[in-house]
């Protein structure tokens, strides 16, 4: 699904990317770890499309519409309540049955609750739980998570693991974390970032 | 093309619904126009010519709508949103739609009270004036929204949306002007139809390179 031949990536004169090999079968789960600043994000968004690389290649052989990306940022607006975030993703991403997927979501994460709520009220955590919320709504087929257990709680990072178990089974996953300790055990691969 | 228009509604509608929680944009212009137009009133002296006075309304426009278009992207770039956008499988332009029409509305309605305030101060406005802050309207909003998704990408934002955005509106100002003072107004207004024309479509076209690399 992913292949990757010593892509790189360089803003102006600054490397933020060495050269990078890999390669990433449909159903596999990539643990991308390494120091700050060695580039895990960086190659997430060149994953995502979201950036091209500025030397080697990179295919990832999947539709836009098809990638989940859990970003630093949670990519939610802050005025609007998690509903209205996740009703506006879902429509964009045409989700059927997009209210039931909604409110699914939401319980399943622990928002229903607050989901009336604005999201600039949010904890961090909340927040982390609606980003993956988003990148989940849409059932997408490559999973992009970046240091997902960010500002979770326990309970948090314990229903994240529950998830991953389960996503890892139809999904293909690349997730970025520096303390991959907790992901060894669904990893089918791991990529060290120097 | 009824998908596209969907997408390109719901991301109107959102910016519409921002506005109306935040409220710091439209309120901001309206105080901002009603402020010029006050500042112009004392600046102009007294035996000044109506031609003078219809000159700086169009300043007051512009200025106005540059204020309006320096918010648009504020909580894209704020949340990182914009990438959340562009990775959704709809049509990329569709953001462009929608921030397009959203930035109108505001304008609009700021431009619904300077009128008046206009014609308050100075002298009354025709409709070949009104026709003409129309057609500029279109032109402003679709160059401005394009180039205010670039200035948001940079450092500088604040410096360089006005320094991309002012000679590209010279010509609005031309047509606009012109379609006030002019005894024919007809040719200005055609000149601003045909600016606003030529720029939605490379608007339109150019914002999918502006978004992504």
């Amino acid at each position: 699904m992913i292949r990757a031949r010593g892509a790189a990536r360089r803003f102006g004169n600054k490397r933020a990317l060495e050269p990078v090999d890999f390669e990433l079968p449909r159903g596999g789960f990539l643990v991308v770890t390494g120091p700050n600043g060695s580039g895990k994000t960086t190659l997430l968004r060149l994953c995502a499309g979201l950036l091209i690389p500025t030397s080697g290649e990179l295919e990832v052989n999947v539709e836009r519409g098809e990638i989940g990306y859990l970003a630093h940022d949670p990519l939610v607006y802050r005025e609007l309540t998690a509903i209205e975030n996740l009703d506006l993703y879902g429509r964009l991403y045409r989700v059927p049955e997009r209210r039931e997927r909604i409110g699914m979501l939401l319980e399943r994460f622990g928002l229903w609750e607050a989901r009336g709520e604005r999201t600039g009220s949010y904890s961090r955590g909340m927040m982390q739980r609606l980003a993956l919320c988003r990148a989940l709504l849409h059932d997408p087929a490559l999973l992009i998570l970046d240091e997902p257990g960010n500002a979770l709680d326990a309970a948090g990072e314990e229903l994240l693991e529950r998830e991953l178990e389960e996503l890892r089974r139809e999904r293909t996953l690349i997730v970025a974390s520096h303390t991959p300790e907790r992901l060894e055990r669904f990893a089918t691969g791991k990529l060290a970032l120097a | 093309m009824r998908r596209y228009l969907a997408d390109a509604g719901a991301l109107a509608r959102k910016d519409l619904l921002l506005e109306l929680r935040a409220r710091d944009t439209l309120p901001a212009m309206l105080l901002f126009v009603v402020s010029v137009l006050v500042v112009f009133h004392f600046a102009l002296p007294t035996n000044a010519s109506a031609r003078a006075s219809l000159g700086l309304l169009w300043v007051a426009i512009l200025f106005t709508a540059l204020l309006g278009l320096g918010r648009s992207f504020v909580a894209e770039r704020e949340q990182g949103v914009l990438d959340g956008l562009v990775l959704a499988p709809s049509d990329r332009s569709a953001i462009w739609v929608g921030k397009v029409v959203s930035t109108l509305a505001f304008l609009v309605v700021a431009e619904v009270v300077a009128l008046p305030a206009f014609a308050l101060f100075f002298t009354a406005v025709d409709g070949s004036t009104i026709a003409g802050v129309a057609l500029a309207d279109v032109g402003i909003c679709a160059v401005g929204t394009v180039l205010a998704a670039m200035a948001a990408a940079g450092r500088a934002r604040e410096l360089l949306l006005p320094l991309l955005f002012l000679p590209l509106a010279i010509p609005i100002i031309v047509g606009g002007v012109g379609s006030s003072l002019a005894s024919s107004s007809g040719k200005y207004l055609g000149f601003l139809a045909l600016y606003d024309v030529i720029f939605v479509l490379v608007a339109w076209a150019a914002f999918e390179y502006v978004v992504t690399e």
